[in-house]
Protein backbone atom coordinates (compact mmCIF):
# COMPACT_ATOMS: atom_id res chain seq x y z
CA UNK A 1 0.00 0.00 0.00
CA UNK A 2 1.39 3.27 -0.91
CA UNK A 3 1.42 6.32 1.21
CA UNK A 4 0.98 9.82 1.09
CA UNK A 5 -0.19 12.60 2.43
CA UNK A 6 -3.04 14.91 1.23
CA UNK A 7 -1.10 17.63 0.23
CA UNK A 8 0.47 15.36 -1.92
CA UNK A 9 -2.36 13.79 -3.03
CA UNK A 10 -3.34 17.43 -3.96
CA UNK A 11 -0.12 18.07 -5.96
CA UNK A 12 -0.08 15.06 -8.03
CA UNK A 13 -3.89 15.72 -8.60
CA UNK A 14 -3.00 19.19 -10.00
CA UNK A 15 -0.06 17.96 -12.11
CA UNK A 16 -1.85 15.34 -13.72
CA UNK A 17 -4.53 18.41 -15.22
CA UNK A 18 -1.21 19.53 -17.28
CA UNK A 19 -0.75 18.56 -20.79
CA UNK A 20 2.76 17.90 -22.59
CA UNK A 21 1.80 20.78 -25.35
CA UNK A 22 0.51 23.09 -22.68
CA UNK A 23 2.36 26.03 -22.29
CA UNK A 24 1.57 27.46 -18.43
CA UNK A 25 2.28 30.95 -16.72
CA UNK A 26 3.34 29.15 -13.05
CA UNK A 27 2.07 31.17 -9.95
CA UNK A 28 4.49 30.77 -6.94
CA UNK A 29 3.64 28.06 -4.13
CA UNK A 30 1.65 25.46 -4.99
CA UNK A 31 1.61 25.05 -8.14
CA UNK A 32 5.12 25.68 -9.08
CA UNK A 33 5.40 22.19 -6.67
CA UNK A 34 2.26 20.63 -9.52
CA UNK A 35 3.68 22.30 -12.91
CA UNK A 36 7.54 20.88 -12.50
CA UNK A 37 5.95 17.94 -11.44
CA UNK A 38 4.09 17.22 -14.47
CA UNK A 39 7.49 18.57 -16.29
CA UNK A 40 9.51 15.39 -14.66
CA UNK A 41 6.57 12.92 -15.40
CA UNK A 42 4.19 13.08 -17.89
CA UNK A 43 4.48 16.02 -19.88
CA UNK A 44 8.40 16.45 -20.44
CA UNK A 45 8.15 19.30 -23.24
CA UNK A 46 5.77 21.21 -21.42
CA UNK A 47 6.45 24.97 -21.54
CA UNK A 48 6.57 26.58 -18.02
CA UNK A 49 6.70 30.30 -17.79
CA UNK A 50 7.40 32.36 -14.64
CA UNK A 51 6.12 36.05 -14.71
CA UNK A 52 10.19 37.47 -13.92
CA UNK A 53 10.36 36.65 -17.86
CA UNK A 54 11.84 33.20 -18.27
CA UNK A 55 10.24 31.42 -20.67
CA UNK A 56 10.65 27.83 -21.37
CA UNK A 57 12.38 26.89 -17.95
CA UNK A 58 13.17 23.85 -16.28
CA UNK A 59 14.56 24.20 -12.74
CA UNK A 60 16.42 21.52 -10.97
CA UNK A 61 15.04 23.11 -7.28
CA UNK A 62 11.63 24.41 -6.62
CA UNK A 63 12.56 28.33 -6.57
CA UNK A 64 11.73 30.23 -3.16
CA UNK A 65 11.01 33.24 -5.19
CA UNK A 66 9.66 34.12 -9.16
CA UNK A 67 12.74 35.04 -9.89
CA UNK A 68 15.05 32.73 -8.59
CA UNK A 69 18.22 32.25 -10.46
CA UNK A 70 17.73 28.57 -11.50
CA UNK A 71 14.97 29.53 -13.78
CA UNK A 72 16.88 32.01 -15.98
CA UNK A 73 19.76 29.50 -16.31
CA UNK A 74 17.72 26.75 -17.19
CA UNK A 75 15.14 28.93 -19.64
CA UNK A 76 15.16 28.90 -23.87
CA UNK A 77 15.25 32.52 -23.16
CA UNK A 78 14.60 35.22 -20.42
CA UNK A 79 12.70 38.44 -21.79
CA UNK A 80 12.10 41.64 -19.71
CA UNK A 81 8.92 42.17 -17.51
CA UNK A 82 6.64 44.73 -19.96
CA UNK A 83 7.61 41.97 -22.94
CA UNK A 84 6.50 39.41 -20.93
CA UNK A 85 2.87 40.72 -19.61
CA UNK A 86 2.44 42.33 -23.18
CA UNK A 87 3.69 40.31 -25.63
CA UNK A 88 3.23 36.71 -24.56
CA UNK A 89 0.55 37.11 -21.74
CA UNK A 90 -1.75 40.08 -23.17
CA UNK A 91 -0.84 38.54 -26.53
CA UNK A 92 -2.74 35.15 -26.08
CA UNK A 93 0.39 33.11 -26.09
CA UNK A 94 -0.36 30.87 -23.09
CA UNK A 95 -2.98 27.93 -22.84
CA UNK A 96 -3.05 27.75 -19.01
CA UNK A 97 -2.51 29.84 -15.92
CA UNK A 98 -2.00 28.18 -12.56
CA UNK A 99 -2.92 30.12 -9.37
CA UNK A 100 -3.74 29.89 -6.16
CA UNK A 101 -5.33 31.76 -3.65
CA UNK A 102 -6.21 32.78 0.14
CA UNK A 103 -9.74 33.18 -0.58
CA UNK A 104 -11.91 31.39 -3.55
CA UNK A 105 -15.71 31.76 -4.27
CA UNK A 106 -17.55 29.11 -5.74
CA UNK A 107 -17.13 30.94 -9.49
CA UNK A 108 -13.13 30.83 -8.78
CA UNK A 109 -13.18 34.21 -8.34
CA UNK A 110 -9.44 34.68 -5.62
CA UNK A 111 -8.98 37.35 -3.17
CA UNK A 112 -5.10 37.38 -2.44
CA UNK A 113 -5.45 41.40 -1.74
CA UNK A 114 -7.36 42.14 2.00
CA UNK A 115 -8.96 39.92 4.34
CA UNK A 116 -11.58 42.34 5.92
CA UNK A 117 -12.04 45.88 4.37
CA UNK A 118 -9.73 46.96 1.72
CA UNK A 119 -9.12 50.46 3.81
CA UNK A 120 -8.98 48.75 7.24
CA UNK A 121 -7.65 45.09 6.76
CA UNK A 122 -8.10 42.32 9.06
CA UNK A 123 -5.37 40.95 6.92
CA UNK A 124 -3.18 42.78 4.38
CA UNK A 125 -1.99 39.95 2.10
CA UNK A 126 0.77 40.53 -0.60
CA UNK A 127 -2.00 41.61 -3.39
CA UNK A 128 -2.54 41.13 -6.94
CA UNK A 129 0.98 40.90 -9.07
CA UNK A 130 0.76 38.72 -11.99
CA UNK A 131 -2.81 37.34 -11.14
CA UNK A 132 -5.44 39.66 -12.12
CA UNK A 133 -4.27 39.15 -16.19
CA UNK A 134 -3.23 35.83 -16.25
CA UNK A 135 -6.95 35.13 -14.81
CA UNK A 136 -7.95 36.62 -18.20
CA UNK A 137 -5.66 36.08 -20.55
CA UNK A 138 -4.47 32.71 -20.39
CA UNK A 139 -6.82 30.00 -21.92
CA UNK A 140 -8.00 28.45 -19.00
CA UNK A 141 -7.16 28.68 -15.65
CA UNK A 142 -6.39 25.61 -13.12
CA UNK A 143 -6.77 26.46 -9.18
CA UNK A 144 -5.14 24.34 -6.55
CA UNK A 145 -5.63 25.33 -3.17
CA UNK A 146 -6.09 23.91 0.35
CA UNK A 147 -9.32 23.37 1.46
CA UNK A 148 -10.90 25.16 4.33
CA UNK A 149 -13.79 27.16 5.42
CA UNK A 150 -12.12 29.94 5.93
CA UNK A 151 -10.67 29.53 2.33
CA UNK A 152 -13.43 28.45 0.34
CA UNK A 153 -16.39 31.06 1.33
CA UNK A 154 -19.77 32.25 -0.34
CA UNK A 155 -18.22 35.60 -0.92
CA UNK A 156 -14.88 36.84 -0.78
CA UNK A 157 -13.72 40.02 0.88
CA UNK A 158 -11.99 41.38 -2.53
CA UNK A 159 -11.96 40.47 -5.74
CA UNK A 160 -8.33 40.61 -7.47
CA UNK A 161 -8.90 37.96 -10.26
CA UNK A 162 -11.96 37.49 -12.03
CA UNK A 163 -12.79 33.57 -12.36
CA UNK A 164 -16.50 33.60 -13.80
CA UNK A 165 -18.09 36.71 -11.85
CA UNK A 166 -21.95 36.06 -10.54
CA UNK A 167 -21.95 32.91 -12.58
CA UNK A 168 -23.47 31.77 -16.19
CA UNK A 169 -22.32 34.36 -18.41
CA UNK A 170 -20.78 37.00 -16.19
CA UNK A 171 -17.40 36.35 -17.25
CA UNK A 172 -18.26 37.36 -20.73
CA UNK A 173 -19.49 40.65 -19.98
CA UNK A 174 -16.33 42.15 -18.00
CA UNK A 175 -14.92 41.50 -22.10
CA UNK A 176 -13.23 38.69 -21.40
CA UNK A 177 -13.44 35.99 -23.78
CA UNK A 178 -11.24 33.19 -22.08
CA UNK A 179 -12.38 29.93 -20.44
CA UNK A 180 -11.53 31.11 -17.40
CA UNK A 181 -11.02 28.54 -14.35
CA UNK A 182 -11.87 24.96 -15.52
CA UNK A 183 -10.53 22.76 -12.25
CA UNK A 184 -9.78 23.74 -8.63
CA UNK A 185 -7.51 21.29 -7.16
CA UNK A 186 -7.52 20.43 -3.33
CA UNK A 187 -6.23 18.16 -1.00
CA UNK A 188 -10.06 16.41 -0.64
CA UNK A 189 -11.22 16.62 -4.37
CA UNK A 190 -11.56 17.78 -8.01
CA UNK A 191 -14.65 20.24 -8.74
CA UNK A 192 -14.86 21.17 -12.01
CA UNK A 193 -17.31 24.39 -13.44
CA UNK A 194 -21.30 23.24 -13.95
CA UNK A 195 -21.64 23.85 -17.65
CA UNK A 196 -24.25 27.12 -17.87
CA UNK A 197 -24.54 28.13 -13.76
CA UNK A 198 -20.30 27.89 -13.35
CA UNK A 199 -20.41 26.99 -10.02
CA UNK A 200 -18.20 24.71 -8.71
CA UNK A 201 -19.16 21.24 -8.66
CA UNK A 202 -16.70 17.84 -7.48
CA UNK A 203 -16.72 15.63 -10.67
CA UNK A 204 -13.65 13.59 -8.45
CA UNK A 205 -13.26 12.59 -4.32
CA UNK A 206 -9.68 11.96 -3.61
CA UNK A 207 -9.40 8.13 -2.25
CA UNK A 208 -10.72 7.57 1.62
CA UNK A 209 -12.03 11.28 1.59
CA UNK A 210 -15.88 11.00 2.91
CA UNK A 211 -18.75 13.90 1.39
CA UNK A 212 -18.99 15.16 4.54
CA UNK A 213 -15.06 16.44 5.03
CA UNK A 214 -16.12 18.19 1.82
CA UNK A 215 -18.89 19.75 3.51
CA UNK A 216 -17.62 20.83 6.39
CA UNK A 217 -14.19 22.18 4.73
CA UNK A 218 -16.65 24.43 2.61
CA UNK A 219 -17.81 27.54 2.77
CA UNK A 220 -20.72 27.39 0.20
CA UNK A 221 -23.26 24.80 -0.32
CA UNK A 222 -21.44 21.38 -2.00
CA UNK A 223 -22.88 20.32 -5.18
CA UNK A 224 -21.86 16.57 -6.48
CA UNK A 225 -21.69 15.73 -9.83
CA UNK A 226 -24.88 12.75 -10.83
CA UNK A 227 -21.30 10.31 -11.37
CA UNK A 228 -18.21 11.15 -8.94
CA UNK A 229 -15.53 9.52 -9.73
CA UNK A 230 -12.45 8.52 -6.77
CA UNK A 231 -9.38 9.90 -7.77
CA UNK A 232 -6.07 7.43 -8.69
CA UNK A 233 -4.09 7.18 -5.75
CA UNK A 234 -0.66 8.64 -6.91
CA UNK A 235 1.88 5.94 -8.35
CA UNK A 236 5.10 4.98 -7.11
CA UNK A 237 6.73 7.32 -9.58
CA UNK A 238 5.06 10.36 -9.06
CA UNK A 239 5.48 10.29 -5.25
CA UNK A 240 9.57 9.56 -5.45
CA UNK A 241 9.44 12.53 -8.22
CA UNK A 242 7.81 15.05 -6.16
CA UNK A 243 9.46 14.01 -2.72
CA UNK A 244 13.15 14.75 -4.07
CA UNK A 245 12.00 17.79 -5.43
CA UNK A 246 11.00 19.05 -2.36
CA UNK A 247 14.51 17.28 -0.90
CA UNK A 248 16.38 18.95 -3.69
CA UNK A 249 14.66 22.54 -2.66
CA UNK A 250 14.59 22.41 0.74
CA UNK A 251 19.11 21.32 0.58
CA UNK A 252 19.39 24.21 -1.96
CA UNK A 253 17.08 26.89 0.26
CA UNK A 254 18.36 25.41 3.97
CA UNK A 255 22.41 25.16 3.20
CA UNK A 256 23.49 28.65 2.36
CA UNK A 257 23.20 29.52 6.18
CA UNK B 1 25.67 64.63 -20.36
CA UNK B 2 27.57 61.22 -19.96
CA UNK B 3 27.41 59.23 -17.01
CA UNK B 4 29.86 60.07 -13.59
CA UNK B 5 31.33 57.57 -12.42
CA UNK B 6 31.17 58.34 -8.32
CA UNK B 7 30.94 56.96 -4.84
CA UNK B 8 27.95 56.03 -3.54
CA UNK B 9 27.04 58.70 -1.09
CA UNK B 10 28.36 61.41 -3.66
CA UNK B 11 25.94 59.34 -6.28
CA UNK B 12 22.82 59.10 -3.09
CA UNK B 13 23.19 62.66 -1.99
CA UNK B 14 23.43 64.62 -5.88
CA UNK B 15 20.27 62.82 -7.07
CA UNK B 16 17.86 62.08 -4.43
CA UNK B 17 16.46 64.58 -2.63
CA UNK B 18 13.39 64.63 0.32
CA UNK B 19 10.34 64.09 -1.25
CA UNK B 20 11.18 62.81 -4.40
CA UNK B 21 9.26 59.85 -6.18
CA UNK B 22 12.20 56.96 -6.72
CA UNK B 23 11.96 53.52 -8.70
CA UNK B 24 14.67 51.01 -7.23
CA UNK B 25 13.88 47.58 -9.36
CA UNK B 26 14.84 44.25 -10.34
CA UNK B 27 12.62 41.37 -10.25
CA UNK B 28 14.29 39.18 -7.15
CA UNK B 29 17.30 39.52 -9.42
CA UNK B 30 19.78 42.50 -9.12
CA UNK B 31 18.06 44.38 -6.29
CA UNK B 32 19.89 47.85 -5.44
CA UNK B 33 20.09 46.72 -1.63
CA UNK B 34 23.48 48.44 -0.97
CA UNK B 35 21.59 51.85 -2.71
CA UNK B 36 18.78 51.06 -0.10
CA UNK B 37 20.77 51.38 2.67
CA UNK B 38 22.28 54.55 1.54
CA UNK B 39 19.30 56.69 1.12
CA UNK B 40 18.64 55.10 4.70
CA UNK B 41 21.95 56.75 6.09
CA UNK B 42 21.33 60.28 4.33
CA UNK B 43 17.95 60.45 6.38
CA UNK B 44 15.98 60.78 2.83
CA UNK B 45 12.29 61.17 4.03
CA UNK B 46 8.58 61.60 2.41
CA UNK B 47 9.60 59.65 -0.50
CA UNK B 48 7.41 58.54 -2.82
CA UNK B 49 8.37 54.35 -3.31
CA UNK B 50 7.84 52.65 -6.83
CA UNK B 51 8.41 48.86 -7.72
CA UNK B 52 6.56 46.04 -8.86
CA UNK B 53 7.49 44.13 -5.84
CA UNK B 54 8.55 45.84 -2.77
CA UNK B 55 10.02 42.79 -0.72
CA UNK B 56 13.02 43.01 1.75
CA UNK B 57 14.79 46.27 -0.05
CA UNK B 58 11.25 48.70 1.03
CA UNK B 59 10.33 46.99 4.41
CA UNK B 60 13.95 48.49 5.34
CA UNK B 61 13.26 51.95 3.97
CA UNK B 62 9.59 51.77 5.41
CA UNK B 63 10.87 51.01 8.52
CA UNK B 64 13.60 53.11 8.72
CA UNK B 65 11.01 56.13 8.06
CA UNK B 66 12.17 57.45 4.54
CA UNK B 67 8.82 56.60 2.83
CA UNK B 68 5.53 58.39 2.89
CA UNK B 69 3.81 56.46 -0.48
CA UNK B 70 4.35 53.49 -2.21
CA UNK B 71 3.03 52.55 -5.41
CA UNK B 72 3.32 48.89 -6.00
CA UNK B 73 1.67 45.73 -7.33
CA UNK B 74 2.96 42.63 -4.49
CA UNK B 75 4.23 43.33 -1.65
CA UNK B 76 5.73 40.68 0.35
CA UNK B 77 8.65 38.56 1.34
CA UNK B 78 8.69 35.99 -1.59
CA UNK B 79 8.07 32.54 -0.40
CA UNK B 80 8.51 33.56 3.48
CA UNK B 81 5.74 35.93 4.40
CA UNK B 82 4.40 39.15 4.92
CA UNK B 83 6.57 42.46 5.13
CA UNK B 84 6.29 43.19 8.91
CA UNK B 85 7.92 47.11 8.54
CA UNK B 86 5.43 47.93 5.47
CA UNK B 87 2.11 46.41 7.34
CA UNK B 88 3.66 48.67 10.47
CA UNK B 89 3.48 51.17 8.69
CA UNK B 90 0.38 50.89 6.91
CA UNK B 91 -1.75 50.06 9.33
CA UNK B 92 -0.03 51.50 12.87
CA UNK B 93 1.28 54.52 10.56
CA UNK B 94 4.80 53.45 12.57
CA UNK B 95 7.44 55.28 12.35
CA UNK B 96 5.33 57.58 10.13
CA UNK B 97 2.30 57.27 8.03
CA UNK B 98 2.33 55.06 4.87
CA UNK B 99 -0.22 55.99 1.78
CA UNK B 100 -0.33 53.03 -0.89
CA UNK B 101 -1.34 52.93 -4.25
CA UNK B 102 -1.77 49.70 -5.59
CA UNK B 103 -1.40 48.47 -9.09
CA UNK B 104 -1.37 44.56 -11.08
CA UNK B 105 1.70 43.72 -12.43
CA UNK B 106 0.53 44.40 -15.68
CA UNK B 107 -0.49 47.54 -15.03
CA UNK B 108 2.93 48.25 -13.65
CA UNK B 109 5.27 47.13 -16.12
CA UNK B 110 2.88 49.13 -18.91
CA UNK B 111 3.42 52.43 -16.89
CA UNK B 112 6.80 52.05 -17.12
CA UNK B 113 7.32 50.80 -20.49
CA UNK B 114 4.84 54.36 -21.32
CA UNK B 115 7.13 56.38 -19.05
CA UNK B 116 10.21 55.20 -21.07
CA UNK B 117 8.17 55.67 -24.09
CA UNK B 118 7.46 59.79 -23.16
CA UNK B 119 3.19 58.71 -22.86
CA UNK B 120 1.10 59.95 -20.82
CA UNK B 121 -0.47 56.67 -19.67
CA UNK B 122 -0.44 52.87 -20.26
CA UNK B 123 -2.94 51.82 -22.08
CA UNK B 124 -4.06 47.71 -22.25
CA UNK B 125 -6.06 44.67 -21.46
CA UNK B 126 -6.29 44.58 -17.63
CA UNK B 127 -8.42 44.60 -14.45
CA UNK B 128 -11.30 43.15 -16.36
CA UNK B 129 -13.42 42.23 -13.75
CA UNK B 130 -11.34 43.12 -10.63
CA UNK B 131 -11.91 45.46 -7.56
CA UNK B 132 -8.99 47.37 -7.74
CA UNK B 133 -10.53 50.05 -10.13
CA UNK B 134 -12.78 50.33 -7.84
CA UNK B 135 -10.18 51.59 -4.32
CA UNK B 136 -7.71 52.97 -6.42
CA UNK B 137 -8.86 56.27 -8.72
CA UNK B 138 -5.13 56.19 -10.93
CA UNK B 139 -6.79 53.22 -12.71
CA UNK B 140 -9.48 53.99 -15.15
CA UNK B 141 -10.99 52.91 -18.82
CA UNK B 142 -11.05 54.01 -22.00
CA UNK B 143 -12.71 53.23 -25.53
CA UNK B 144 -10.64 51.79 -28.09
CA UNK B 145 -11.20 54.63 -30.82
CA UNK B 146 -11.11 51.90 -33.56
CA UNK B 147 -12.98 48.62 -32.07
CA UNK B 148 -15.07 50.40 -29.10
CA UNK B 149 -13.34 48.00 -27.07
CA UNK B 150 -13.00 49.04 -23.25
CA UNK B 151 -9.46 49.28 -22.25
CA UNK B 152 -7.69 49.92 -18.81
CA UNK B 153 -4.92 52.64 -18.45
CA UNK B 154 -2.71 54.03 -15.72
CA UNK B 155 -0.67 57.01 -15.74
CA UNK B 156 2.73 56.32 -17.07
CA UNK B 157 6.04 56.30 -14.25
CA UNK B 158 7.53 58.88 -14.41
CA UNK B 159 9.80 58.50 -11.33
CA UNK B 160 12.82 61.67 -10.46
CA UNK B 161 15.06 58.87 -9.99
CA UNK B 162 15.54 55.26 -10.94
CA UNK B 163 18.33 53.08 -9.37
CA UNK B 164 19.10 49.86 -10.39
CA UNK B 165 21.66 47.28 -9.83
CA UNK B 166 23.71 45.96 -13.31
CA UNK B 167 26.60 43.08 -13.34
CA UNK B 168 29.21 45.36 -14.98
CA UNK B 169 29.75 49.06 -16.85
CA UNK B 170 33.05 49.50 -18.99
CA UNK B 171 35.50 52.63 -18.72
CA UNK B 172 33.04 54.63 -20.78
CA UNK B 173 29.95 54.61 -18.38
CA UNK B 174 27.80 51.80 -20.79
CA UNK B 175 26.24 49.19 -18.12
CA UNK B 176 25.61 45.95 -19.11
CA UNK B 177 22.60 43.61 -18.01
CA UNK B 178 22.24 39.84 -18.04
CA UNK B 179 19.48 37.20 -16.86
CA UNK B 180 16.05 38.10 -15.51
CA UNK B 181 16.77 42.13 -16.38
CA UNK B 182 12.94 42.86 -15.23
CA UNK B 183 11.90 46.07 -15.45
CA UNK B 184 15.05 48.24 -15.16
CA UNK B 185 15.41 49.27 -18.77
CA UNK B 186 12.13 50.97 -18.79
CA UNK B 187 12.76 52.21 -15.18
CA UNK B 188 15.81 54.17 -15.86
CA UNK B 189 14.42 55.27 -19.52
CA UNK B 190 11.53 56.35 -17.28
CA UNK B 191 13.34 58.51 -15.01
CA UNK B 192 15.00 61.92 -14.70
CA UNK B 193 17.95 60.81 -13.29
CA UNK B 194 19.23 57.42 -12.34
CA UNK B 195 21.90 55.44 -10.04
CA UNK B 196 23.52 52.43 -11.26
CA UNK B 197 25.46 50.20 -9.47
CA UNK B 198 27.69 47.50 -10.36
CA UNK B 199 29.42 44.20 -9.41
CA UNK B 200 32.72 45.67 -11.56
CA UNK B 201 33.75 48.42 -14.19
CA UNK B 202 35.75 46.16 -17.04
CA UNK B 203 38.12 47.69 -19.54
CA UNK B 204 35.66 46.31 -22.48
CA UNK B 205 32.53 43.78 -22.69
CA UNK B 206 34.49 41.37 -24.53
CA UNK B 207 32.46 38.71 -26.49
CA UNK B 208 28.68 39.89 -25.91
CA UNK B 209 25.96 39.49 -27.94
CA UNK B 210 24.88 42.74 -29.72
CA UNK B 211 21.54 42.19 -28.49
CA UNK B 212 22.46 42.13 -24.31
CA UNK B 213 20.87 44.57 -22.35
CA UNK B 214 22.86 47.42 -22.40
CA UNK B 215 22.10 51.37 -21.58
CA UNK B 216 24.63 53.78 -23.11
CA UNK B 217 26.43 56.27 -21.00
CA UNK B 218 24.33 59.09 -22.29
CA UNK B 219 20.99 57.39 -20.65
CA UNK B 220 22.56 57.03 -16.83
CA UNK B 221 23.16 59.64 -14.71
CA UNK B 222 25.46 58.05 -11.95
CA UNK B 223 27.38 54.60 -11.77
CA UNK B 224 28.96 53.42 -8.63
CA UNK B 225 30.93 50.32 -7.98
CA UNK B 226 29.89 48.15 -5.49
CA UNK B 227 30.60 44.29 -5.96
CA UNK B 228 28.09 42.34 -4.20
CA UNK B 229 25.24 45.69 -3.64
CA UNK B 230 22.69 43.52 -4.13
CA UNK B 231 22.90 41.29 -1.61
CA UNK B 232 20.60 39.71 -0.34
CA UNK B 233 19.18 39.38 -4.24
CA UNK B 234 21.58 38.00 -6.70
CA UNK B 235 23.73 39.55 -9.63
CA UNK B 236 23.84 35.86 -12.32
CA UNK B 237 27.33 35.64 -12.62
CA UNK B 238 28.61 36.68 -10.16
CA UNK B 239 26.65 35.27 -6.67
CA UNK B 240 23.25 33.65 -5.44
CA UNK B 241 20.36 34.51 -3.65
CA UNK B 242 20.64 34.61 -0.28
CA UNK B 243 17.46 32.63 0.29
CA UNK B 244 18.78 31.75 4.11
CA UNK B 245 18.30 35.84 4.80
CA UNK B 246 15.34 36.72 3.04
CA UNK B 247 13.94 33.71 5.60
CA UNK B 248 16.38 34.96 8.82
CA UNK B 249 14.45 38.56 7.66
CA UNK B 250 10.93 37.68 9.13
CA UNK B 251 12.01 37.07 12.72
CA UNK B 252 14.29 40.37 12.64
CA UNK B 253 11.16 42.22 11.01
CA UNK B 254 8.49 40.88 13.06
CA UNK B 255 9.22 43.62 16.04
CA UNK B 256 10.69 46.93 16.12
CA UNK B 257 13.18 46.02 18.74
CA UNK B 258 15.10 43.76 16.44
CA UNK B 259 14.92 45.63 13.66
CA UNK B 260 16.16 48.98 14.80
CA UNK B 261 18.83 46.68 16.60
CA UNK B 262 19.48 45.39 13.25
CA UNK B 263 19.19 48.95 11.35
CA UNK B 264 21.66 49.95 13.34
CA UNK B 265 24.13 47.78 13.63
CA UNK B 266 24.40 47.10 9.70
CA UNK B 267 22.80 50.04 7.52
CA UNK B 268 23.57 53.11 10.10
CA UNK B 269 26.61 51.90 11.00
CA UNK B 270 27.60 50.44 8.17
CA UNK B 271 28.96 50.89 4.16
CA UNK B 272 28.71 49.56 1.02
CA UNK B 273 31.96 47.97 1.34
CA UNK B 274 30.35 45.66 3.46
CA UNK B 275 28.55 44.37 0.43
CA UNK B 276 31.97 42.59 -1.10
CA UNK B 277 32.16 39.84 1.88
CA UNK B 278 28.26 38.81 1.30
CA UNK B 279 29.72 38.11 -2.57
CA UNK B 280 32.29 36.01 -1.25
CA UNK B 281 29.79 34.01 0.85
CA UNK B 282 27.27 33.61 -1.26
CA UNK B 283 29.28 32.27 -4.47
CA UNK B 284 28.88 28.85 -5.07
Amino acid sequence: MVEYTPTEMMTVSAARALKNDDVCFVGIGMPSAACNLARLTHAPDITLIYESGTIGTKPDVLPLSIGDGELCETAVNTVAVPEMFRYWLQGGKISVGFLGAAQLDKYGNINTTVIGDYDNPKVRLPGGGGAPEIATSCGEVFLVMKQSKRGFVEKIDFVTSLGHGKGGNDRASYGVDTKGPSRLITDLCIMEPHPEGKQFVVTSIHPGVTREEIIENTGWDVEFADEVAETAIPSEKELQVLRELHARTAKAHGDQQ
Amino acid sequence: MVARFMSLKEAVASCVKDGDTISMEGFTHLIPHAAGHEIIRQGIKNLTLVRMTPDVIYDQLIGAGCAKKLIFSWGGNPGVGSLHRLRDAYEKSWPTKLEIEEHSHAAMANAYDAGAAGLPCAVFKGYRGAELPRVNPNIKFIECPFTGESLAAVPAIRPDVTVVHAQKANKKGDVLFEGIVGVQKEAVLAAKKSIITVEEIVDDFGDISPNAVMLPNWAVTAIVEVPGGAHPSYAQGYYKRDNAFYKAWDPIARDRETFQAWLEEHVINGGPEDFAAKREANKG
